[in-house]
């Protein structure tokens, strides 16, 4: 394991034998791991971006090209959609709501962990989020257009869509702004820009790192115009860095609003098993469980393949699925506390809806979903499984599907039993596996060309925790440390290597 | 140097932030207006150190954001109260707390997008073209390297004197800077 990557040191800190608690960090693990100079983790972190197109490595080619097939077979089946309507799915009255909204509030809940990574921890001053907070936000962006793609498609007469807006039309009408629907509208539309904002504002200074170091012409243009001139002028980084807060302070609400409307959607209908008050908090509880499960499902292949362990390390990880697992007792605690007001309030349609649930014609769904979701998170209780980035890396994907189908197992198994035994029904998917996948396509996709051609870590806020970055570091004092043109730490272990 | 050439400013390298800072007190000591730091990330203290204000950016938030939010309120109880009133679910007309979600989100739009551009426009950005540049050291002052620049524009500035203050305080290379 110790030699399985030359250029990386063992994740096991015992096993490396260097890790020091000092006083600078705490007491606590450095956030970055080895002796690197700012100018190593610019090499490191850009190593990807500066490959030239040709030399793409080709597993990277290969995941492009597939991701690419996905995308253009969305492309077709979203034609097809819109030529033939919704009836090419298997809904139909009672279950008018399947896929297409399971697969909405799946996207858009994966989307939440990268703002709480980006915001929620940034004003917390929980600073190991600074090597994983860059595809957290990228991932935030691509989900919430795989979840947009699903609403706007679920309305069947696409081309009526603008009525969702509020624009000044030839008949007077506006939107009903009393509608959670409506709410939903701006919620997702608002998310979606403030987190677009967000993502490039923390590019920018990374962009222009691009660009000085162009070495060739298209390069220099393309990072040139996306860094806006950046020159990481003190005086901008003051303004910079306040905007950064600003939207930090802003985003962080506005997360835990975005999945409150969703969660009004249902909750503020008047069926059985959706008309609930625990929906907002169990919503976000949710929400923020599945994104970062989905940041690590991504993030484990990703540090393997970029070559950078030293900077997403296992106590990053270790993180995160702490927070996995409060998370998940949560969304466990909130399935159980269903069942208890479900009985009792003493309802009987209420006390159906969830027996209907565990034992129904979906019990498999609802066995899948809290087998996943409760049963498999509860071994982050131990050290040993917390840091096997393996395990973490199948329990992740085990959340994934989890927490799909617990958007399914509400919305379809609450539906499909009516008011009237007469409207009972079984929905069964006809062509939805492709839609799901489409979007699968659609976020690979980006995702990927993100990671190829976008810094995939926040390089100025990494080099900002390190411990030589504060002018006051006790290693300045000393002396031990020369003003050499290598940088501020004579080379280590790590950075004669090469990197 | 020739003397024919004009001079926009002079550029000093440093090699880490604790070389850069001193050197910053020291430059803001003797006085200097229209200089700058650039650094490959904003270093702690080096605000204070430059003796810079703070930002105004939170005031144009707060101005820009109320804006929004009453755009916001306005939006829904004019669409639903006036330009086209409709009752919906035996509410008043004016219902404020099904209003709620959409101000609160228009609130958070109009300030982030207040921050975001007023972010740029503050800062003079975007500026694609820079006298700094032009200088080859310059463009590890993303990656790696701190530097000062001071501008021939500033009152104090002497070609002679300005170099050797820069070089007094730790600079590891001078250049002079072109328009």
């Amino acid at each position: 394991m110790a030699t399985a990557n030359p250029t990386t040191l063992p994740d096991d800190p015992k096993l490396r034998g260097d890790v020091v608690l000092d006083e600078q960090t705490g007491g606590r693990e450095p956030l970055v791991r080895g002796d690197y100079t700012f100018h190593d983790i610019t090499e490191r972190v850009l190593a990807v971006n500066e490959k030239p197109i040709a030399q793409t490595p080709s597993p990277f080619k290969f995941g492009i090209a597939l991701a690419a097939a996905g995308f253009a077979m969305f492309g077709g089946y979203v034609g097809y959609l819109i030529w033939e309507g919704p009836g090419i799915w298997g809904n139909n009255t009672p279950v008018a709501w399947a896929w297409d909204i399971v697969n909405f509030v799946f996207w858009v809940g994966i989307g939440h962990a990268g703002t709480l990574i980006s915001a929620i921890l940034y004003l917390f001053r929980q600073k190991w989020r600074t090597s994983i907070n860059r595809y957290a936000e990228a991932m935030t962006i691509f989900a919430v257009l795989a979840a947009g793609s699903c609403v706007v498609l679920h309305t069947g007469r696409v081309w009526m869509d603008y009525y969702l807006f509020p624009i000044p039309n030839q008949m007077g009408l506006w939107p009903n702004f009393r509608s959670p629907l409506e709410w939903d509208v701006f919620a997702v539309n608002t998310y979606l820009t403030v987190s677009l904002l967000f993502w490039f504002t923390g590019l920018v200074p990374d962009f222009a790192t691009l660009r000085d170091r162009a070495t060739v012409k298209w390069r220099r243009l393309f990072y040139g115009i996306l860094s806006l001139g950046w020159r990481g002028s003190m005086r901008h980084w003051v303004t910079y860095e306040k905007a950064y807060q600003i939207l930090a302070g802003f985003s962080a609400p506005l997360v835990l609003s975005v999945h409150t409307i969703v969660s009004f959607d249902f909750a503020v209908s008047q069926l059985p098993g959706w008309h609930t008050t625990i929906f907002p908090p169990y919503f976000v509880a949710g929400a923020i469980f599945s994104g970062f499960a989905m940041v690590l499902t991504l993030m484990i292949p990703a540090r393997e393949w970029l070559g950078l362990k030293d900077l997403v390390t296992v106590k990053h990880i270790e993180n995160m699925n702490k927070i996995i697992l409060v998370t998940g007792s949560m969304v466990g605690y909130a399935y159980g506390m269903e069942f208890f007001v479900a009985a009792y309030s003493g309802n009987q349609y209420e006390g159906f809806t969830f027996i209907n649930r565990a034992g129904g014609p979906y019990w498999w769904a609802y066995w899948i979903m809290m087998t996943c979701n409760v049963i498999t998170p509860q071994l982050f209780w131990f050290k040993k499984f917390r840091t096997n980035v393996k395990l973490t890396f199948v329990l992740s994907i085990f959340v994934n599907i989890g927490m799909w189908f617990e958007r399914f197992v509400i919305t379809v198994t609450s539906l499909h039993r009516d008011a009237l035994v007469s409207s009972w029904d079984y929905f069964v998917p006809v062509t939805e596996v492709l839609f799901l996948t489409g979007t699968f396509g659609l976020f690979f996709f980006l995702f990927l060309l993100f990671i190829r051609f976008f810094p995939v870590m926040a390089m100025s806020e990494v080099k900002g925790v390190m411990p030589q970055a504060n002018p006051h570091w006790e290693g300045y004092q000393h002396g031990q440390h020369g003003h050499g043109a290598s940088g501020a730490v004579p080379a280590g272990a790590v950075a004669q290597k090469d990197l | 140097m020739s003397e024919n050439i004009p001079t926009w400013g002079l550029l000093a390298q440093y090699e880490d932030p604790h070389s850069i800072y001193q050197a910053c007190e020291q430059v803001r000591d003797a006085g200097y207006q229209q200089w700058d730091a650039c650094a490959p990330f904003p270093v702690h203290g080096l605000d204070r150190a430059m003796g810079v204000k703070p930002s105004r950016l939170p005031w144009i938030v707060l101005v820009v954001g109320l804006v929004g939010s009453a755009l916001g309120l306005w939006l829904q109880a004019w669409t639903s109260g006036s330009a086209y009133p409709f009752i919906t679910g035996g509410k008043p007309l004016f219902s404020l707390p099904a209003f709620v979600p959409v101000w609160y989100e228009m609130t958070v739009l109009a300030s982030c997008l207040a921050a975001f551009f007023g972010n740029w426009i503050l800062n003079g950005l975007p500026r694609l073209h820079h006298p700094a540049f032009a200088s080859r050291a310059f463009e590890r002052a993303t990656d790696d390297k701190f530097f000062i620049m001071i501008e021939a524009a500033d009152p104090k500035f002497d070609l002679a004197q300005t170099e050797a203050l820069l070089k007094s305080t730790g600079a590891t290379h001078v250049e002079v800077l072109e328009p």
